[in-house]
C-alpha cells in the first residue's frame, strides 16, 4: 500500500526533476552554473497560473491535445513497474495498451498542431508521424524480445523478468533490447540526436515545433506531459540496463531514483557533446533501433 | 416448421431483395419508390440482425433452411451455423445504414435517371450476400456470389455518364469474373474428389494432402481476389472510389468480407490445415496490410485513401486467421483461439468504422463537392457533427484506444506475444506479425492526421461555398449509430465475446483448444476496463485544463506562425505535404511520380507541378500486361462481330461438341472391330 502511494508520488513529482537535473548536466558542460533543479516545476505552476491566447481558426481539438496527451501518459505510466514495485493494475497484455496510449497521444498532439493551420505546425506533425513508423516496431519488437525471455504477457512479468532475474546467458539479447529501448526513449522524448529540446523556431524541429501556438496552462500541460513521457520510458529502460533489486523496499526506491538520475546525466551528456542528427539520417538511427530489436528476437529463437 | 431464427433470416433476405422492386412500378424520380426501398431495407435491417443474433445466440449450432426448389435436386441448401450468423450481423447492419444514408444522399427526385435502378441492385446486392453465407452447397453459393458481384458491378458503374464510373466498373467486371472463373474451378474439383457439391466438412477432411492443398491454394486465389489483398486488390481503388459513397461504404465495410467468409469457410471444410496454409495467409496478410496503408498514404483522393485502407484492414484480417492456422496446425490452442478471435472481430470492426469512414467522407464530397483533401480544410466549424464522427472512425481505424479497432488489434498482438513463448524456429510468425501490426498502425494513424487534419481542422484552403452547412439527420443518424457501435465494442467487451466464443467453438481448432472463452483467455474486460479509466483521466484532464484557462482567453488573433506578418490558409502544411515524408521513406513500392514544368524564358507563365502513386499491381502489372495480351489475341476478334444470333450460334455448337462427348464411340468402335 506504502509502495502503491510512493509509486504515485514518483509518477506524479518526479519527472519535472528529471529535466531540470538534464539541463544541470548541459550548463555544467557549457561552464554556466544553471537553472535549480525545481526549475522545470517552477515553470509548470507559473503557466498554469498564466492567461491563454487561443487562434481564431482553433477547434475544441486544440484544447484536447494537451488533454488526451497529459491521461494517456498519465495511465500508461501507471502500468509501468518502477524498480522492484509491481504496477498494482497489470494485465496480461498491458504492455498494448501502453504502446497505443502513446500512438492515442500522438495522434491528438499532432492534431492539434494542424488544428492551428501553421505550416510550421503541420511540419513538425509530418515529421513526428514519420518517425513513429520507425519506432514503434522497434518498440514492439523490443518487448516480444523481452516476453520470450521472460515468458511473461504483462508488462510487470515483462520488465521485472523470470523468478530470479533475467539470467547472465542472455546477456546479448538484453544489451540489444536496451539500445533498442534507447533509442525509442530518445526519439520519443525529442531529445538530441532526434530533436532538440531548445530551439522553438528553426525549422529543423519537431516536437517543439508543433506546440508554437500552445500558452499558458495548455503549454504547462505539454511541458509537464514531456517530463512524464521520460520519466515513464525511462522506468522501462531502467529494467533493462538496472535488473537490479536490493530486496528493502527503502533501499530499492532509492536505487530507482539513482537510476533515473543516471539515465538523465546520461541524456544531458549526449546533449552535450553531440549535435543533432541532419532530419535524413535520423531514419537511420531508428533503423538502428529496429535492426537492434529484431536481432535480440533472433538471438532468442532457436 | 421453422424455428424463429431461420425464418427471420429467409424474411430478411426476402424484404432486402424485393425492396427495390415497387419503385419499379413508379415513374422516374419518385420519391414514394426511394421511401419503400429504404424502409425495405431498415425492415430487413432489424429482421436480419435479429434472426443472426438468435442464431448466435441460442443453442443448437446448425439450422437447416428450407431448401431452394433447386433442379440440381438433393442437396442441402441452406444453413445457418455460428460462422453464417456472425458474417451476416454486418451484412444487413451496414445494409440497413447504407440505405437509410442513400436516402437523403441521393434523393431520387435529384437522380431520376439512377434512383430506380440503385434501389433494386443495392437490394439485390445484400439479398445477395446474406444467401451466400447461409449457403451449404456450391449453387447457392454461386448463386449469391454473382448476385453480389453483378449488383456491385451495376451499383459501382451507376454514374455512367462518368468516364472514371466506366473505366473502374469495367475494370472491376473483369476482375470479379476472373475470380468466378477460379471459383469454377474450384466447385469443380470439389466435385471430382468429394462426389458432390455440397459443403460437406467430414468429406474434405478424408481428402489427400495433395488434394486438400490444391482446393486450398484456389480458394485463396479466388477469396483473396474479392476481399482485395495485395496484389489482387488492383480493381478495388478505382471501384470503391468511383461508386457513391453510401456504396462504397457497403463494398468496402462488408462486400470485402464476402472473400474472408470463402476463405474461411473452405479452410475449415478442408480439415487440418498444413503449416504452409497459414504461412501463406500469413504472408498475403502482412503484404496488404503494410503495403495498403502505404498506398494509402500517397493518396491525394479521399474515397481512393479510403478504398487502400479497406487493402490495409482486410490484411489485418488475414493475419489474424494466418495466425490462427498456424495456431491449429501446430497444436498451440491459444494462439488458434485468439488469432481467429482477432480475425473475426476485425471482420465487425471493420465493417463498422470503414463504412462509418466512407459515409463521413460521402457528407464531406455532397456539401463542398471534391474529393481532394488538399482542397479543404476547417470543416469542423461548419459540419461539428459529421467532423466528430469522422474523428471516431478515424480513432478507431487507426487501433487506437478505447475504440473497436484497438480490441481486435488487442488480441492480434496477444496471439503474437503467446506465439513468442513458444521454443522453436517456426515461430518466427509472431515476430512478422507484430512488426508488420505496429508498423501498419502507425502508418495508419499517420494517415488519418492527415486525413482529419487536412480536412476539419485548420482553415479552408479553397473558397468555402456559401451557406455550407451540416448533412441532414438522416445521413448524421447512420453515422451516429455506427459511431455509438464503435465505442460499444471497445468498452463493452460483454456484448460481443459471448457471440465471438459462440463462433469460435463451432470451428474446428484441433483438439488442444480450451474452451473457455475469449472473457476468461483474453483480458478484454481488464483492458476495457482500462480505456474507462483512460477516458475517465482524459476528461478530469481536459475539464481541468478547460478550468484553467478559464476566462483568461483571448480570442479573435490569428495563429502566430513565428512573427510572420500575414500568413494564409494556402499557407498551411496540406496533405501531401503531410504525407511527403512517409511517401519518400516508403518510394521504394510507392514509386511517386512528380510531374514538374521546366520554367522558361524572363516572363515564364502560370504553370503547375502535379505528382502520382500509381496503382503498384494495376498500372505497372495488369494493364502493361493486359496490352501485350490484346496484341497476340487479335486474331480471335474475328469471332466477335456483335451479332447476339452469332453468339447463340456459339453456344449451340459447343453444347452440341460437349454432347458429342457423351456418345460412346470407344464401344461403338470396339463393336465395329468386333464385326458385330
Amino acid at each position: 500500500m506504502i509502495d502503491t502511494i510512493i509509486r504515485f508520488a514518483f509518477l506524479l513529482l518526479v519527472p519535472p526533476l528529471m529535466l531540470g537535473l538534464i539541463n544541470r548536466v548541459k550548463s555544467v558542460f557549457a561552464g554556466r552554473k544553471g537553472p535549480p533543479l525545481l526549475q522545470s516545476w517552477r515553470d509548470i505552476v507559473k503557466l498554469a497560473g498564466k492567461g491563454i491566447v487561443l487562434s481564431s481558426t482553433t477547434s475544441w481539438v486544440f484544447i484536447a491535445g494537451p488533454a488526451v496527451t497529459l491521461a494517456a501518459i498519465l495511465v500508461a505510466g501507471s502500468l509501468v513497474p518502477y524498480g522492484p514495485f509491481r504496477s498494482p493494475f497489470g494485465f496480461a497484455g498491458d504492455l498494448v495498451l501502453f504502446a497505443y496510449l502513446f500512438g492515442l497521444a500522438r495522434f491528438f498532439t499532432t492534431s492539434a498542431a494542424l488544428d492551428t493551420g501553421s505550416a510550421f505546425e503541420g511540419m513538425g506533425a509530418s515529421r513526428e508521424v514519420t518517425f513513429a513508423i520507425l519506432s514503434e516496431p522497434a518498440f514492439f519488437l523490443s518487448l516480444l524480445a523481452l516476453a520470450r525471455l521472460s515468458g511473461a504477457l504483462d508488462l510487470n512479468g515483462l520488465l521485472l523478468g523470470p523468478e530470479g532475474g533475467f539470467s547472465t546467458a542472455t546477456a546479448a539479447p538484453l544489451v540489444l533490447v536496451g539500445l533498442a529501448l534507447g533509442i525509442v526513449l530518445l526519439a520519443e522524448t525529442s531529445r538530441i540526436p532526434v530533436d532538440d529540446p531548445n530551439t522553438h523556431l528553426e525549422l529543423t524541429m519537431i516536437h517543439e515545433v508543433m506546440v508554437l501556438d500552445h500558452s499558458g496552462p495548455l503549454l504547462g500541460a505539454v511541458l509537464y506531459s514531456a517530463a512524464l513521457r521520460l520519466f515513464v520510458l525511462s522506468s522501462v529502460l531502467l529494467h533493462v540496463v538496472m535488473p537490479f533489486r536490493i530486496g528493502v523496499a527503502a533501499l530499492d526506491w532509492i536505487l530507482f531514483a539513482a537510476g533515473l538520475a543516471g539515465i538523465s546525466i546520461v541524456i544531458g551528456v549526449i546533449e552535450s557533446v553531440m549535435a543533432r542528427f541532419r532530419m535524413g539520417r535520423v531514419p537511420w538511427f531508428l533503423t538502428g533501433a529496429l535492426l537492434c530489436a529484431g536481432s535480440a528476437f533472433v538471438l532468442l529463437v532457436r | 416448421m421453422p424455428d424463429p431464427a431461420s425464418s427471420l433470416t429467409l424474411l430478411a433476405i426476402a424484404f432486402a431483395a424485393a425492396s427495390g422492386l415497387p419503385s419499379l412500378a413508379m415513374r422516374r424520380g419518385s420519391r414514394k419508390g426511394q421511401v419503400v426501398a429504404t424502409s425495405g431495407m431498415l425492415l430487413a435491417a432489424v429482421l436480419g440482425i435479429a434472426g443472426a443474433l438468435l442464431a448466435l445466440l441460442q443453442p443448437g449450432s446448425i439450422r437447416a433452411l428450407p431448401a431452394l426448389p433447386w433442379p440440381a435436386g438433393n442437396l442441402p441448401g441452406m444453413r445457418i451455423d455460428p460462422l453464417s450468423a456472425f458474417f451476416l450481423v454486418p451484412v444487413f447492419l451496414v445494409g440497413g445504414m447504407s440505405a437509410l444514408y442513400g436516402s437523403s444522399y441521393r434523393p431520387a427526385v435529384r437522380n431520376p435517371r439512377t434512383a430506380r435502378r440503385m434501389s433494386v441492385f443495392l437490394g439485390t446486392l445484400v439479398a445477395g450476400m446474406a444467401v451466400l453465407v447461409v449457403s451449404s452447397d456450391a449453387f447457392s453459393f454461386i448463386l449469391g456470389w454473382e448476385a453480389m458481384a453483378l449488383s456491385a458491378f451495376f451499383l459501382i458503374g451507376i454514374d455512367d455518364e462518368s468516364a472514371e464510373a466506366r473505366s473502374a466498373g469495367l475494370v472491376y467486371l473483369l476482375a470479379t469474373h476472373a475470380g468466378t472463373l477460379v471459383l469454377f474451378a474450384l466447385f469443380a474439383l470439389w466435385r471430382t474428389v468429394t462426389g458432390s457439391f455440397a459443403f460437406d466438412a467430414a468429406a474434405g477432411a478424408a481428402l489427400g494432402p495433395a488434394t486438400r492443398g490444391a482446393l486450398f491454394l484456389l480458394a485463396l486465389l479466388v477469396f483473396s481476389l474479392k476481399a482485395g489483398a495485395m496484389p489482387l486488390h488492383f480493381w478495388l481503388p478505382g471501384a470503391h472510389a468511383a461508386a457513391p459513397s453510401h456504396v462504397s461504404a457497403l463494398l468496402s465495410g462488408v462486400v470485402l468480407k464476402m472473400g474472408i467468409y470463402g476463405l474461411m469457410r473452405f479452410t475449415f471444410m478442408l480439415g487440418e490445415p498444413a503449416p504452409s496454409w497459414g504461412w501463406a495467409v500469413l504472408a498475403v496478410g502482412a503484404a496488404s496490410s503494410v503495403l495498403g496503408v502505404a498506398f494509402a498514404m500517397g493518396q491525394h483522393d479521399l474515397k481512393r485513401l479510403l478504398a487502400y485502407h479497406s487493402v490495409e484492414n482486410i490484411g489485418i484480417i488475414l493475419m489474424g486467421f494466418g495466425l490462427g492456422l498456424i495456431g491449429v496446425s501446430s497444436g498451440r490452442g491459444l494462439v488458434a483461439v485468439l488469432g481467429m478471435g482477432a480475425a473475426l472481430l476485425h471482420v465487425w470492426n471493420h465493417a463498422i468504422f470503414k463504412s462509418l469512414l466512407f459515409l463521413g467522407a460521402g457528407s464531406v464530397v455532397s456539401r463542398t463537392g471534391t474529393r481532394s483533401p488538399d482542397r479543404l480544410g476547417g470543416l469542423a466549424a461548419a459540419m461539428p457533427w459529421t467532423a466528430g464522427f469522422f474523428l471516431v472512425g478515424s480513432i478507431a481505424i487507426a487501433g487506437l484506444p478505447p475504440l473497436n479497432g484497438f480490441m481486435s488489434e488487442f488480441l492480434l498482438y496477444l496471439a503474437a506475444f503467446v506465439g513468442s513463448r513458444y521454443p522453436g524456429a517456426v515461430d518466427s510468425g509472431p515476430l512478422l506479425v507484430a512488426a508488420a501490426l505496429a508498423t501498419t498502425g502507425a502508418l495508419a494513424l499517420a494517415c488519418f492526421v492527415k486525413v482529419y487534419g487536412a480536412i476539419f481542422l485548420g482553415a479552408p484552403r479553397t473558397t468555402q461555398r456559401p451557406g455550407l452547412r451540416e448533412s441532414p439527420p438522416s445521413m448524421l443518424v447512420p453515422m451516429g449509430i455506427l459511431a455509438m457501435l464503435c465505442i460499444a465494442i471497445g468498452v463493452l467487451p460483454g456484448i460481443w465475446a459471448p457471440l465471438l466464443d459462440r463462433v469460435i467453438r463451432s470451428l474446428p481448432l484441433g483438439t488442444g483448444v480450451d474452451r473457455s472463452g475469449l472473457m476468461s483467455l483474453a483480458p478484454v474486460s481488464a483492458l476495457a476496463f482500462g480505456s474507462l479509466v483512460f477516458a475517465a483521466v482524459v476528461t478530469l484532464a481536459f475539464l481541468g485544463l478547460s478550468f484553467l484557462v478559464g476566462r483568461r482567453v483571448r480570442r479573435g488573433q490569428g495563429t502566430w506562425d513565428c512573427g510572420y506578418a500575414k500568413p494564409g490558409p494556402r499557407m498551411q502544411y496540406g496533405a501531401s505535404s503531410f504525407a511527403a515524408s512517409i511517401v519518400g521513406l516508403f518510394s521504394w513500392a510507392l514509386r511517386p511520380r512528380f510531374h514538374i514544368p521546366r520554367i522558361e524564358g524572363s516572363f515564364p507563365g502560370a504553370t503547375g507541378m502535379h505528382s502520382h502513386v500509381d496503382d503498384a499491381s494495376l498500372d505497372r502489372m495488369v494493364i502493361p500486361f493486359m496490352r501485350k495480351a490484346e496484341s497476340r489475341i487479335q486474331w480471335f476478334r474475328r469471332f466477335q462481330q456483335g451479332q447476339t444470333q452469332m453468339y447463340v450460334l456459339y453456344v449451340l455448337v459447343t453444347l452440341l461438341a460437349l454432347l458429342c462427348t457423351l456418345v460412346p464411340f470407344g464401344d461403338m468402335l470396339a463393336d465395329l472391330v468386333a464385326g458385330r
